[in-house]
């Protein structure tokens, strides 16, 4: 086995550990609250026979690894368990609204990442002239309005002066493509801005870490022309750094969904997730929390997966 | 208009500084320097850090590294003035015309791309050779220069071969287009003593047979005697003395050149042995966490009170290991270190506060072994306050007769070591060391980050520093000159074993073992064709066996 | 050394300054009171109301500033609980090093494997949301970067020769730490700092706007955003106005940020 290939399966056991200590950490957190799920279904004047009885219908009586286990079973197998709000099977109605969100994190991201990196091209091309310039203010005044609020800036100016799109998102299984596009524009777009800025600045740089390495310097002095450096001499050492920047800014897009499904009221897992915490209904979080938590720590994983792959010292032993 | 194939006319070169806390200012690094160079001649660029050598010779592609521009003057090549083609001209100029051999290659070449396509990638481009003849001629040169394998050596990755046959693949980048001029920015600096002088004899062996005109810059003036023939000495930005190779050394005519030529000649009369040890080593063996190769296999050495022991090796020999074994910053697996007579716990923590201050230690890079946030004042008197207790006036008036001992003023008190020079700061550093009153003081390469004028002065005070104090110095380096100029005794270490010891004497006559050999017949003497002597008596040697 | 402070810098710290003056004295400069009804819903700007109402007619320019007060609050203790653990523990790892300092490093991976806003919705699920629990949430939450931070810079310095030249000198942990680390540690620590604030200030009006923040009818900007969002279809801007509260304080702070990093850089000189 090859040290790239061999620090590639070392990375995945790792990731599938985290995904395990995590999914503990999730459960344990949901675990410390003061009442218990029981209390909070019923409320404060609840019966003590009608509390005891539910206690043992949800199987609280048994010891808190018992139910870990349980429910991590049962998760492995597709069973997410039922909401207590409306009894509800968790795992189907999360499946739905998964799609949904899919759908529009896919659109942004395939919006985002290429804008992204041309446009930190662009800022290196022209370092510390106007269109960095430009590039840098954009990104501090985007970073420094919170992702609900550029979605009602957006929601204002575009939906309601402008007219141009629908203020609300959304979507369903009869729409046609178009429509569903049409419908989501909107999110799209604050989406694409929120990422964009992080991976854009990211993107910059990364290359010009690459650009200041000294075999840059032995290009120029070979009489290469700015673009066969960037292009055979930057590139092929920046694909790691922005394959890195790309992964992270899309794990931070799963969050960004979160906030921006609830601007929008888009039927994604991003409202129901924070429906579900206001009523405190904590199987639908827990599941809604884990499987977040694993894209995130499954893109993280791809990230360095692809700069173990692209690193020749790996790719190439002595 | 001249025959010369470079011809500098009043080069004014400048660079924007950034003095901390203030606007950014216009300096200018070389001031109005001139000289040309005839076809297929050498010309070496000498002088010491801020000489503007490097510069000078990027010049000649038309280059300013970060924030560096051509200010002024013209720099004549094949007739026309480089300065005034544009961008287009010096792209055409730069890896056809003249290419440039960079100091650390390892840095130089691009990690993703296997060598044959980056040694070829210049004269293909530029149209010299087709993809065929460049690969065959790159092949041709690989062979020449003496790297194993020269068919297949191009199809390694640059991280795949070592940093000596790296530095070699980089001149045959350069040599790779044919082009009339190279310049060589100090090709053999960042290389061991003994793998430096098979670089530089292919080097000067490549540049023979293809008759190519060559800039050869560096600090060594020992070593560009051996590969050029004209020698220009560098100061500040100024030409000090330019003339012929065999002037320049033997009849130097302005007395900074004259002080470089010189550098180097402390003679230290060796002291003898006497019956106790100060410091004694016995078989020590180490290895850091969590490998299983011994760095230090069974080390020995003895040091006796204010002598000197020079502990000398390349890179990899474990001189450094052996400095930190006895300081127990790395505890030994087996052996033991005696100091003064008791027996030292091997690890930092079971030491007494005594123990601590009579074994100081110096370092390498000034710079880093100093609190940048800490005055002169406080990081000389922090071992009077921690040892001797002193406070306030006692301990300020004791900082400063230290450094009348450093011979520095004591209007450097309250100065942080960011406004102190190079040699200063080391200055600082073995005052640091002193104000302990150590019985020895380990020197870990304290001179080898300096300017060689710089640097001896460093060798004379710890020599009057000895005699007066009557300190012990173990003397880590991979400097023959500088165990020349200090040692009463010496270790070779190669490999993490002591394979020659004893006085200095001794060592340094013959018989020689193999290694002790190689090592001091490397070092580069400041005198015409050792170079051709070395080579052709190692030939004979290898001949005869 | 001059210590000239560049214009962006200043006016930086000057808008900061006011922001936070105007935190503490809010019932003093606030024209009406926090939660008083003093008008219809959305009336648009007047000589009475300067920002108009909100959508039951209380003064949108008190609460804005009775909002500022309250979200400026939270982020400024949640900082400060993020700042004081995360650097300790992490200097402490770096200087520790070995097991102790594997052990807080990988709980730290382990923590920061789960997005923030996930995690905090996920606590906040099963716990009172109260002030303090929202600080402590956000505080402990974000300490794993101050941690990260903290351990690198001090892992950085700790290596340096002149760490090690203290350490064979026999001085004590106590010593190293804040005389030989801290002092070199401080300047890109307070720059992230600066950072770190603005992601509490986001992050406290993420979790208002959510419904999971401060609860009505205490005022801050994220809340009055839910408030008021309704009136945006209608053309009503009111829910926009935290937005420019906010840009307005991140890019300030962020000057300052910049200017104190780059204040660093420049020192660092001896540190190449």
């Amino acid at each position: 086995m090859g040290p790239a290939l061999k620090l590639v399966v070392q990375r995945v056991a790792l990731g599938l550990l985290l995904l395990l200590l995590v999914s503990a950490l999730i459960f344990a957190g949901t675990n410390m609250l003061p009442g218990d799920v029981a209390q909070s279904i019923l409320g404060q004047s609840a019966t003590p026979e009608a509390l005891a009885n539910l206690r043992r219908d949800l199987g609280l009586n048994e010891p808190a690894l018992t139910r870990y286990f349980n429910w991590l079973a049962g998760a492995l197998q597709g069973d997410l368990g039922t909401a207590l709000t409306n009894g509800q099977d968790i795992a189907q109605a999360i499946s739905h609204r998964m799609k949904n969100t899919l759908f529009l994190a896919f659109w942004a991201a395939v919006i985002a990442v290429p804008l992204a990196i041309f446009l930190g091209l662009v800022a290196v091309r022209f370092r510390d002239r106007w269109p960095d310039k430009l590039i840098s203010a954009a990104t501090l005044a985007s970073i420094s309005v919170p992702e609900f609020l550029l979605g009602y800036l957006i929601m204002y100016f575009i939906a309601v002066k402008l007219r141009w799109f629908p203020s609300v998102a959304m979507i369903n299984d009869s729409m046609s493509l178009g429509e569903k596009l049409s419908a989501i524009a909107m999110p799209v777009m604050v989406l694409t801005l929120v990422v964009l800025a992080h991976m854009m600045r990211m993107t910059r740089a990364a290359i010009l870490n690459v650009m200041q390495s000294p075999y840059i310097e032995t290009a120029d002095l070979k009489g290469l022309n700015r673009f066969q450096v960037i292009f055979r001499h930057a590139f092929p050492n920046s694909i790691a750094p922005i394959v890195n920047v790309v992964m992270l800014n899309l794990a931070y897009l799963v969050v960004g969904v979160v906030v921006i499904e609830v601007v929008f009221t888009y039927p994604g897992m991003g409202q129901y997730l924070v429906d579900h915490v206001s009523k405190r209904d904590v199987p639908v979080v827990q599941a809604c929390g884990l499987i977040f938590a694993a894209v995130y720590i499954g893109l993280n994983m791809l990230a360095d997966i692809v700069s173990i792959l692209t690193n020749p010292r790996l790719r190439h032993p002595k | 208009m001249t025959n010369a194939l470079l011809d500098v006319r009043n080069l004014k070169i400048g660079a924007t500084a950034y003095p901390p806390g203030e606007p950014p200012q216009e300096i200018e690094i070389v001031h109005g320097v001139s000289f040309t160079l005839e076809k297929g001649k050498v010309l070496g660029l000498i002088g010491e850090s801020g000489a503007g050598k490097s510069t000078i010779g990027l010049a000649a592609l038309g280059y300013g590294r970060g924030g560096v521009e051509i200010t002024g003057g013209e720099v004549w090549i094949n007739g026309r003035d480089i300065l005034k083609g544009g961008m287009r001209g010096l792209r055409a100029l730069r890896g056809a015309e003249v290419t440039y051999v960079a100091q650390s290659a390892a840095a130089a070449f691009n990690p993703a791309k296997k060598l044959m396509e980056q040694v070829t990638e210049a004269a293909i481009l530029h149209k010299k050779f087709s993809k065929a003849e460049a690969e065959a001629r790159a092949v041709e040169l690989f062979r020449k220069l003496g790297l194993p394998n020269p068919e297949t050596f191009g199809d390694r990755y640059p991280h795949q071969v070592s940093g000596g046959q790296l530095q070699r693949a980089m001149t045959a980048l350069a040599l790779c287009p044919e082009p009339d001029l190279v310049v060589f920015d100090e090709p053999t600096t960042a290389l061991d003593v003994t793998t430096q002088i098979d670089v530089l004899a292919a080097i000067k062996e490549a540049i023979h047979d293809t008759g190519v005109a060559a800039l050869y810059i560096t600090h060594d003036l020992a070593v560009v005697a051996q590969v050029a023939d004209d020698i220009m000495v560098l100061r500040y930005g100024d030409k000090v003395e330019y003339g012929a190779t065999d002037q320049i050394i033997n009849a130097p005519q302005e007395e900074y050149t004259r002080e470089l030529v010189t550098v180097r000649s402390i003679r230290h009369e060796e002291k003898a042995p006497t019956p106790d040890a100060v410091l004694k080593v016995d078989r020590v063996t180490a290895r850091y966490a969590g490998t299983a190769f011994n760095v230090l296999k069974d080390i020995s050495v003895e040091l006796h009170p204010g002598q000197t022991l020079a502990v000398v090796g390349e890179s990899g020999s474990g001189k450094s290991t052996l400095a930190r074994a006895i300081t127990g910053l790395l505890p030994p697996g087996e052996g033991s270190i005696t100091f003064d007579g008791r027996r030292l716990s091997p690890t930092l923590s079971g030491r007494s506060r005594e123990d601590l201050r009579e074994l100081q230690m110096i370092y390498q890079m000034a710079d880093v072994a100093m609190n940048p946030r800490q005055t002169v004042g406080t990081i000389i008197g922090r071992p009077l306050e921690f040892y001797f207790g002193m406070r306030g006036a006692e301990k300020r008036q004791r900082v400063k007769e230290l450094l009348e001992e450093i011979e520095m003023s004591d209007g450097f008190i309250d100065r942080y070591p960011a406004e102190l020079s190079g040699g200063q700061k080391q200055r600082v550093c073995i005052a640091r060391a002193l104000a302990a009153k150590p019985k020895l003081i380990i020197c870990d390469e304290v001179t080898s980050a300096l300017d060689p004028l710089v640097a001896d002065g460093i060798l004379r005070l710890l020599l009057n520093l000895q005699k007066r104090e009557g300190v012990a110095y173990l003397f880590i380096t991979h400097d023959l000159a500088t165990v020349r100029a200090i040692a009463d005794s010496i270790a070779v270490m190669y490999r993490g074993e002591v394979v020659r010891y004893g006085s200095k004497t001794e060592v340094l006559s013959p018989p020689f073992d193999d290694y002790t050999d190689l090592l001091l017949s490397s070092v580069p003497e400041m005198k015409l064709g050792w170079l051709e002597e070395v080579i052709a008596h190692r030939k004979m040697e290898s001949a005869g066996n | 050394m001059s210590m000239r402070i560049p214009f962006a810098a200043a006016v930086g710290l000057s808008i900061t300054a006011i922001y936070f003056i105007v935190a503490l004295f809010a019932p003093l400069i606030a024209p009406y009171g926090m939660a008083e009804v003093v008008g219809d819903v959305w009336e648009p700007s007047s000589a009475a109301h300067w920002l108009g109402t909100d959508n039951i007619g209380r003064d949108l320019l008190t609460r804005l500033i009775y909002g500022g007060r309250t979200t400026i609050f939270i982020a400024t203790a949640a900082t400060v609980l993020s700042f004081t653990t995360g650097a300790i523990l992490g200097f402490l790892a770096a200087v520790l090093g070995g097991w102790a300092d594997q052990l807080m490093s990988r709980a730290i991976d382990l923590l920061m494997s789960i997005p923030t806003l996930i995690f905090a919705l996920v606590v906040l699920s099963v716990m009172p949301v109260t002030v303090p629990m929202l600080i402590l949430v956000m505080g402990l939450l974000d300490s794993t970067r101050v941690y990260r931070l903290a351990r690198a810079v001090a892992v950085d310095i700790n290596v340096m020769d002149y760490v090690e030249a203290a350490k064979l000198r026999g001085e004590g942990r106590v010593w190293i730490i804040f005389r030989e680390i801290l002092p070199n540690a401080l300047s890109p620590l307070i720059a992230e700092m600066g950072m770190r604030f603005i992601f509490m200030v986001l992050f406290v009006s993420t979790l208002s706007f959510l419904g999971l923040g401060v609860q009505p009818p205490a005022a801050d900007w994220g809340g009055i955003v839910k408030e008021n969002k309704d009136g945006i279809v209608y053309g009503i801007p009111a829910a926009l106005l935290p937005a420019v509260a906010i840009a307005t304080l991140a890019i300030s702070v962020n000057l300052v940020a910049d200017w104190v990093l780059n204040r660093t850089t420049s020192l660092k000189g001896g540190r190449g």
